[in-house]
């Protein structure tokens, strides 16, 4: 694309930004190359959806600075009910562009894991988040908006599980927007490395209406031999917040990813969330559950790429669409040369609830390989009149039977997020947005 | 207060246009059991379809009354509260939701805002339901209906039977695909319901199932209407004898209805 695109931001105010941050120079060259080459980049391409008079680029502000809390007590009742406030151990609380409050048990820090904010890991683990920083999840130069995240990057987390450590309490991060002006460019860095063990979980969470917010939001991966991560995020982003999210799995040697994404944000929305099963004996699972309401438009690219010998992928996606909300699914299982003995196996399922409602679920399957098994299903449907009818036929009002079929379509995903607070969280969003 | 009165009268009900009920007449009271009988094809289960207000069936004319009011023009659910309860040939499947979960949701439907029942209650009651009908414990907390045997089906439906304890209920082919052993826990399960305040029409084209089940009344349906009625002795006559001499009597040759030849 040739147009040109006036950012609010210019190369003095990123390098200022990286000084006052006292990041290292990597990160600082990082950032003002990134910028350079974000003007030729071209923007991504999701499938069957058009972006380009989307908003990604035009926002008020590069941060917006916010109090911090200095205890549990002070968070917004709705954030209040995400956490475990006497359990809460592992805990990460951002509020707009702020590093609000984290805690960390004592024990998990002894053994070395890391978690805190992805600026001061950047000035206190340096080496650490340079090795995998938009290396081998995501590149900074993929497409103009991976170059845009890498040069406005202010805010995520990084978490670090050194070898052998298995942490059993989950790990949770609550991104608050409470300022319309916010654009968020947050990067999540998990690193678990060989043969350890990690629940992390996220909430994305506006209590304000933003009239033309921008979020670009990275994860990165990196499941090392044997480890295992599970991930698990609710976005409830409001109506004006445009929001590309890329969520990027690498495992290596018979390591598991498991996602679990209740993508509910309100707002048009590209979702990219890629596997890169690697390792031979890799394993990874993706379950996505969607709600699609009013006028919104979003595109929801679920892949996993097999590389290892006998990696096993798994995609299931449940939507729902209502009102005039239309959406895409688009499902592919690739696998590579030399991946043989994988196993590649999709599931997407959309539930129309309006006749102007769109859903469209794309299963692809990209084999190169011979000696592989893959399997793909994928419907579009509406709720059925002979199951309402069953509902109804012993009492139930036709409202709550709808209610039922569509809380049941969703609880397969619904039922696999780690932490009970966050499901009943998200079983809260899709009542409300399903109504 | 004595029990319900379901009563139909001249109804006639379409399936994509074509008529498969031409006029039936049948009255079900509180206290008694109805056995509705004949062979495949005659219009039984249509008539149990369009009492309960299936989507698919068009009632053209007649009239379907449940203590007087006009049960055609309630919704579907609306029949239910009033009383009426169908155990389905055919139950729905429905991933996602439990057992346990609809059961209550059913019984909180006939219950006011604030005054649904606990927890703890409709657990007791169901456990011990499950227990009467041989149910695995596990079958509360399973998606309902999903992967379910066929006979663990029909128990399921006499469990919501029990559970629901309907005025007037219709129990289609309840017995259909059921080994001896199942048929009898079936039976015990709806003869605990026995009483001046429940009514129960029993379709069927089997008589091993009121052997265990003995009927006050029975039917005999046949080209979408009912062509005979009696007592228990009618129902062993059939098992004796078959339908043949009743269409003979009648001068039928096809007793079916609305089916292609």
């Amino acid at each position: 694309m040739t147009t040109e695109t006036k950012l609010p931001v210019e190369k003095e105010n990123i390098r200022s930004y990286s000084q006052q941050n006292n990041e290292p120079s990597w990160l600082s060259e990082l950032r003002v190359e990134a910028l350079a080459e974000f003007e030729n980049l071209p923007m991504p391409k999701p499938d069957k959806t058009k972006i380009d008079k989307w908003n990604f680029t035009s926002f008020k502000s590069h941060t917006v600075e916010s109090e911090a809390f200095t205890s549990l007590e002070e968070l917004p009742e709705e954030v209040k009910t995400l956490i475990h406030i006497e359990e809460a151990n592992n805990l990460y609380i951002q509020r707009n562009n702020t590093a609000a409050f984290a805690i960390l048990d004592e024990e998990l820090k002894n053994q070395g894991v890391i978690f805190t904010d992805i600026v001061t890991a950047a000035r206190e683990h340096g080496d650490l988040v340079q090795k995998y920083f938009m290396k081998d999840g995501v590149k900074v130069n993929e497409h103009r908006l991976t170059a845009l995240h890498a040069a406005l990057l202010n805010g995520g987390a990084f978490l670090y599980v050194p070898k052998n450590v298995e942490i059993k309490e989950p790990v949770q991060a609550v991104f608050i927007v409470d300022n319309a002006d916010t654009a968020l460019f947050n990067h999540v860095l998990v690193v678990a490395e060989a043969n350890s063990s990690v629940t992390y979980v996220e909430n994305y969470i506006s209590t304000v209406e933003a009239e033309n917010g921008v979020a670009n939001i990275i994860t990165e991966v990196f499941a090392g031999d044997n480890a295992k991560v599970e991930y698990g995020a609710v976005d409830t982003l409001s109506k004006g917040i445009t929001t590309y999210v890329n969520r990027r799995g690498v495992a290596g040697r018979d390591a598991r990813i498991e996602w679990a994404l209740g993508l509910m944000n309100d707002g048009n929305t590209i979702s990219d969330n890629t596997t890169y099963l690697m390792g031979d004996g890799s394993y990874g699972d993706t379950k996505t559950v969607v709600v699609g309401r009013g006028e919104q438009k979003q595109n929801f690219t679920t892949q996993i790429i097999h590389h290892g010998k006998r990696s096993e992928g798994f995609i299931l996606k449940h939507g729902v669409m209502k009102d005039s909300a239309s959406s895409i699914f688009n499902g592919i299982g690739k696998i590579e040369h030399g991946a043989t003995k994988a196993n590649a196996e999709q599931e997407s399922r959309v539930l129309m609830l309006s006749e102007k409602a769109r859903g469209d679920a794309n299963p692809a399957l990209l084999i190169d390989e011979d000696d592989v098994t893959a399997g793909h299903a994928a419907s579009v449907g509406r709720v059925d009149p002979v199951q309402l009818y069953y509902l109804m036929s012993r009492g139930i009002t036709k409202q709550e039977a709808e209610r039922l079929v569509i809380h049941g379509f969703l609880a397969p995903v619904v039922n696999q997020l780690p932490i009970e607070g966050v499901r009943k969280q998200l079983t809260e969003v899709i009542e409300r947005k399903v109504k | 207060m004595a029990g319900s009165t379901l009563t139909i009268k001249d109804l006639h009900v379409s399936i994509e246009g074509k008529e498969i009920l031409k006029g039936v007449n049948l009255e079900v009271k509180g206290g008694e059991i109805h056995a509705l009988m004949g062979p495949n094809g005659t219009g039984k289960s249509t008539l149990s379809s369009a009492i309960m207000g299936h989507p698919k069936y068009k009632v053209t004319s007649g009239t379907i009354t449940f203590d007087g009011e006009d049960v055609l023009e309630m919704e579907v659910d609306e029949r239910a509260r009033v009383g009426l309860f169908l155990a389905m040939q055919y139950p729905s499947e429905i991933n996602g939701v439990t057992n346990a979960d609809f059961l209550r949701s059913a019984i909180n439907s006939r219950r006011e805002e604030g005054e649904e029942i606990s927890l703890m209650k409709f657990i007791r009651q169901m456990d011990k339901k499950m227990e009467l009908l041989e149910m695995d414990e596990d079958m509360a907390q399973r998606y309902l209906n999903e992967g379910f045997s066929g006979g663990e089906k029909k128990r399921n439906e006499i469990l919501q039977l029990m559970m629901i304890e309907p005025k007037i209920a219709i129990l289609d082919e309840i017995d259909s695909g059921l080994d001896i052993d199942a048929l009898k826990v079936v039976s015990k399960g709806i003869n605990e319901m026995r009483s001046e305040e429940f009514g129960c029409l029993i379709i069927t084209h089997y008589q091993r199932l009121l052997n265990y089940i003995s009927p006050d009344y029975v039917h005999v349906m046949m080209q979408g209407r009912v062509v005979k009625s009696g007592g228990p002795e009618l129902a062993q006559r059939l098992e004796a004898e078959g339908y043949d001499w009743i269409k003979q009597e009648l001068g039928i040759e096809d007793e079916t209805v609305g089916q292609e030849a």
